[in-house]
């Protein structure tokens, strides 16, 4: 029995990791089939670093994700605030209709919006993707940093204000040095979602904001070829460097709570 | 600072910003899905059912069935997969389980649109799967796998396998093993201790695991449009052709519209389900 249990995990990782490890595998590949081995080398690489198209998407991606995930890190941080240190009447609708971005499928959610920007004639570019992105982000960010509130002491806060400390620096003293790993963690969580995102952008950039993630499924659409497969090696070290650096702060976290 | 004021200060940019860029834009989709469509991607201010009428032509209803049974049997899938996994990681408590659990969640800091790819290049005709079929077994004729149900049914397995497990596991860790012991010393078989105890007290997981495989993948887009290429469509896949091809908003409106509905009262269900397991 204990062998059965084994073997399925054994096979859940095959199937969740071969797919990833084929791509990279592929993105070192000397010929032009995007599946076919023929040679180690670095050239879709270097073609990839050399083409102007993908230097402009990657531009467009940190932008939009640079600013919705500043954006989103302030104003969930201040709503996680609210929610777990105060009592108030619309807290119980607040924090179910903060999720409900995460429970519509993104399609309807990009539709939405795409709708409300011809309705509004709001110019659809860089702007508007941002926008859109804040929305799904804020409430990734309210997780993480309640998770971090839980278990929160107040008398800390208390014992600074009765020291003489005023509300302001009570926040920037003693409450935000305690609660940031899980901004920061919230951060590189909505960081992450919003380079990867693809359907939200798709349907609210304007022509011409080409993101990575619309580059890739662009190329995806008019003719695969190995560069693909390069793009995605690099988006995937890119992720891997993220969760790292999760990981960090979550082991920072859990230390020093 | 009084309390109220600094709630004010926290509250106001979030239930702004959700309001703006989040139910009125909802409310927009509705008032479209009630007008007539007009030239080349306009429209015109009269009110009509025509839109939601058009759902029920035969060809909606076909792919909106194929979405929901896609969606299913996905979640069966990963639910018969990701219960045992689950199981073993919370009851057997190997020593890598930490370990364990962070391969299954990295995946979803992975760019899904890459995920997804990844199977074409193991699916086509001349992919990974067929030449190392081709290689086993002499005279072996390639399978044409891309482009097909199948295709878009693993595409979705994979995709959304670890939002099955991680709930399960939580449920299952949090399982009180002593149960399981006592039900055993009272003469219970481990098939029964299994059925009668374990089963239902994880009941909480396997809903909110299927409720995180359904929903997203009745509503998805980019599965079927990779790897269905066209051929496998879903409503997602329709209502994108609505924006970008058709331009036809005010029909477009109308399935997003039903979709956000079934999706709605999937999660009302869910919560039902969930208050009767738990009483």
């Amino acid at each position: 029995m204990k062998r059965l249990f084994k073997i399925n995990i054994l096979l859940v990782f095959l199937f969740l990791y071969i797919p990833i490890l084929v791509v990279v595998v592929f993105s070192f590949n000397s010929g032009d089939q995007i599946s076919v081995w023929e040679g180690f080398s670095l050239a879709w690489y270097a073609k990839l670093f050399k083409n102007p198209d993908v230097w402009r998407a990657c531009k467009n991606s940190l932008i939009i994700a640079g600013v919705a995930t500043f954006i989103s890190t302030v104003i969930g941080t201040a709503a996680a605030l609210a929610i777990e240190k105060y009592r108030f009447r619309i807290r119980t609708a607040l924090t179910r209709a903060l999720y409900l971005p995460l429970i519509i499928p993104d399609i309807v959610l990009a539709i939405a919006l795409l709708t409300f920007y011809v309705q509004v004639k709001f110019p659809r570019g860089l702007t508007s993707v941002i926008l859109a992105h804040v929305v799904f982000n804020i409430a990734y960010v309210t997780i993480v940093v309640r998770a971090r509130l839980e278990g929160y002491d107040d008398t800390i806060e208390e014992a600074a204000l009765d020291l003489g400390a005023n509300q302001w620096q009570t926040f920037w003293r003693i409450t935000f040095p305690l609660i940031a790993p899980g901004i920061i963690g919230g951060a590189l969580l909505a960081f992450t979602l919003s380079i990867d995102d693809f359907v939200i952008t798709f349907f609210t950039a304007g022509v011409g904001y080409t993101t990575l993630s619309v580059y890739i499924y662009s190329s995806l659409k008019f003719g695969l070829t190995p560069e693909l497969n390069a793009i995605s090696t690099m988006l995937l070290v890119n992720s891997i460097v993220l969760i790292l650096l999760f990981l960090w702060f979550r082991g920072r976290n859990t230390q020093t709570s | 600072m009084h309390r109220n004021y600094r709630l004010l200060i926290l509250l106001s940019p979030v239930i702004l910003w959700l309001l703006c860029f989040f139910f009125v834009p909802l409310i927009s989709v509705l008032t479209y899905s009630f007008v007539e469509r007009g030239t080349s991607g306009g429209i015109e201010w009269n009110f009509t059912l025509e839109n939601y009428q058009r759902l029920f032509d035969g060809l909606y209803l076909g792919i909106l069935w194929r979405s929901v049974s896609t969606a299913f049997v996905c979640t069966a899938i990963c639910l018969l997969v990701g219960y045992p996994f689950a199981y073993y990681l919370a009851c057997y408590r190997p020593k890598w389980r930490n370990a364990l659990l962070l391969l299954v969640v990295v995946p979803f800091w992975i760019n899904f649109l890459i995920r997804t790819y990844a199977w074409i290049l193991i699916l086509r005709t001349e992919g990974l799967l067929n030449s190392f079929l081709t290689f086993l077994i002499p005279g072996f004729q390639p399978l044409e796998l891309l482009n097909t149900p199948l295709a878009v049914q693993i595409g979705l397995v994979y995709g959304y396998l670890p939002f099955m497990i991680l709930p399960l596991y939580a449920a299952l860790e949090q399982l009180d093993l002593s149960l399981i012991d006592a039900a055993k010393d009272l003469g219970a078989s481990p098939r029964h201790a299994f059925w009668h105890i374990t089963l239902p007290l994880s009941l909480p997981g396997i809903l909110a695991g299927s409720m995180l495989v359904f929903i997203p993948t009745v509503g998805a887009f980019l599965t079927p449009d990779i790897l269905g290429g066209g051929k496998v469509s879903f409503i997602g896949n329709v209502i994108e052709r609505q924006f970008k091809t058709a331009l036809d908003y005010p029909f477009g409106s109308a399935l997003s519209f039903m979709l956000m509905a079934i999706v709605l009262v999937g999660t009302v269900l869910y919560f039902r389900a969930l208050q009767g397991s738990e009483s």
